[in-house]
């Protein structure tokens, strides 16, 4: 069966101003909403686009996390993933270790493309997709605003700091999304009914054989220096006089 | 006693400045020996430009047709290759280094720290999460390698011309996967100011509202020698290309004055120019989020302050 791997994780919503806890130990998570990361959700809109064109025949979703990550894949269920895997884990897990665990997942599940998000927007690491394609051996299409398939080989654009770079990969390969791909689905009332009962699996951690290792430890978390209350001025003339005072026209 | 490899990034023969600003966050740990790597079909030009940066003590060049374009799958392994005597290897926070660098992590079982903003030792590093709304302080464990991307607009370049670092042929003898190929690169031709390194960036948002309107943007960089950004809602709408993007997932910027024209100040915005020394906003809400870090604001029509500013600058010069 020709199989896609979606990867998801569950994040604070975009639209939350995040805000740093005063004694140092983190950011605020208490009570704020929770979401699909929104690369996320464009790479399994993608991934639901090909199977539904019949490039692909099963769309499979996975995340790692604890166990209200669960939300997030019957959500990904009712967007229109066939089945959903969830590897349980209460510690947090570093990129490479995620890498490691997906790898373990893809010599399992056999996919012919792995659809990821670029970054996720808690840590925004930006690392995942590209360590499980080296990792796999394989190659990877970062920050994909377009993708094409054939029997073989995935041409895929690329947003670059230069503008658009388009390369061939073979498949399987490892593909991140950036905005522009899609604009994922919204979801339908009778989708979230009918995902209740769509397969969810949940495999503990320890069952992959990959050792959680934390090498680098949060030693404090801090607010961003805050920029000082400016001024407003009330015509042009007065904008290009305050510009000229701090000499930048 | 840190050895740093940098990746060099360029195109066209050039070295792109972003290599500079590595080489100055490489150099906030104390004692380091920093080394920069160039990987080209032919890298001898780029190789002597890194040659010159101040602080960089060897070039290592490795020519090779395959590294024609920087392809992450091919690069990597040889990056790991020449990795042994080395205690950390950095590259840029650009699509670059960002599509690069994990690979390589993943082949040195390395862990990686993203956009790097400040170095305090060799294994304390200060980084920005959620959209840097938060900065976290980190701490490698002890022995193992580091891999880093560099946040270029936290860094200023390193001095060119003073230095003459020796240059040297790597010897890089990995098998280099055939399974990625470069099709084409659709870049934008301008003679504007490189977003990225300008000292004045204009950017426009959705209330452009096409790309001809968008126009008024670009002719008011031009009387200022700036370079041109956009929000996201003018590049998904199409207005200007995505190379333009400013923030969380285009690009971070920081430049000595930063205007922003018909955009409302979204968090993922100002994740890209929360270093800019002056940030200017121009908007006809005067409840837009811009307005609480902008430094100067401007309540009002964009399409008839925009016209006004231009000429007003172009009298006064
Ligand atoms: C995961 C994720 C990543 C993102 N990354 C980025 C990113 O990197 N960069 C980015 O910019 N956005 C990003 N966004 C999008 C961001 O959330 C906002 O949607 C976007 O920045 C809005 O663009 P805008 O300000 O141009 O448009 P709007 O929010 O629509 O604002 C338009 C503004 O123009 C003003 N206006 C309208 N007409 C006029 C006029 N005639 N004169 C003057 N003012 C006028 C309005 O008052 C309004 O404030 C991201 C979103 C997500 C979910």
């Amino acid at each position: 069966m020709k199989k896609i791997l979606v990867g998801i994780k569950r994040v604070v919503d975009y639209n939350v101003r995040v805000r740093v806890k005063p004694d140092g130990s983190g950011v605020m998570l208490d009570g704020v909403k929770m979401s699909i990361n929104p690369f996320d959700e464009i790479a399994l809109e993608e991934a639901l686009r090909i199977k539904e064109r019949g490039e692909a025949e099963e769309v499979v979703v996975v995340t790692m996390g604890a166990a209200d990550c669960q939300q997030q894949l019957r959500t990904a269920l009712a967007m229109g993933a066939d089945r959903a895997i969830h590897i349980e884990s209460n510690d947090p897990i570093e990129p490479l270790t995620g890498a490691h665990i997906l790898q373990k997942l893809v010599e399992r599940e056999q996919p012919f493309l792995v659809i990821l998000g670029k970054q996720s927007i808690d840590g925004d690491n930006n690392q995942t997709g590209q360590m499980l394609a080296q990792l796999w051996n394989r190659p990877q299409a970062t920050f994909a605003s377009k993708v094409e398939l054939s029997a073989k080989a995935a041409k895929v654009t690329r947003e670059v700091d230069a503008g658009l770079e388009t390369i061939e990969v073979d498949l399987p390969a490892v593909i991140t999304t950036d905005l522009r791909l899609n604009e994922p689905r919204y979801v339908k009332l009778p989708d979230i009914m009918k995902a209740k009962k769509k397969p969810l699996e949940t495999l503990p951690v320890a069952d992959l054989g990959v050792e959680l290792k934390t090498r680098v430890k949060i030693l404090k978390t801090e607010p961003p220096a805050a920029r000082q209350k400016g001024k407003m001025v009330k015509d042009v003339s007065e904008l290009v006089a305050a510009l000229r005072q701090k000499g930048l026209v | 006693m840190s050895e740093i490899l940098i990746v060099a990034e360029h195109a066209n023969g050039k070295l792109n400045p972003s290599t500079a600003k590595c080489v100055t966050a490489a150099s906030k740990i104390s004692g380091a020996k920093i080394a920069v790597a160039v990987f080209a079909a032919s890298g001898a030009a780029v190789a002597a430009e890194a040659a010159r940066l101040a602080g960089v003590n060897k070039v290592i060049t490795v020519d090779h047709a395959a590294n024609e374009h920087a392809l992450a799958a091919v690069i990597a392994p040889q990056v790991a290759a020449l990795a042994a005597p080395y205690s950390h290897v950095f590259g840029p926070s650009t699509t670059f280094g960002k599509d690069l660098m994990p690979r390589i992590a993943a082949i040195l079982d390395a862990p990686q720290l993203s956009d790097v903003m400040a170095i305090e030792s060799a294994t304390r590093f200060v980084r920005p999460i959620y959209a840097s709304n938060a900065i976290i302080t980190v701490e490698v464990e002890a022995g193992a390698k580091i891999v880093a991307t560099v946040r270029t607009a936290s860094f200023e370049a390193a001095a060119t011309g003073g230095n003459a670092a020796p240059i040297e042929a790597g010897n890089v003898d990995v098998e280099l996967p055939k399974h990625t190929r470069f099709v084409g690169l659709a870049a934008a031709k301008s003679d504007r100011p490189d977003l990225q390194t300008a000292a004045r960036v204009i950017s426009g948002g959705r209330a452009l509202g096409s790309a001809d309107a968008f126009k008024i943007i670009y002719s008011l960089a031009e009387k200022l020698g700036a370079g041109v950004g956009a929000s996201r809602a003018a590049v998904d709408a199409g207005y200007a290309p995505n190379d333009m993007q400013v923030g969380q997932t285009g690009k971070i910027i920081a430049p000595e004055l930063y205007i922003a024209i018909g955009i409302s100040g979204a968090i993922q915005h100002l994740t890209g120019i929360k270093d800019a020394r002056t940030i200017v906003a121009i908007n006809k809400d005067s409840e837009a989020p811009i307005f609480e870090v902008a430094d100067i604001g401007l309540v009002g029509d964009l399409f008839s302050i925009v016209p006004e500013l231009e000429k007003q600058i172009a009298a006064g010069k």
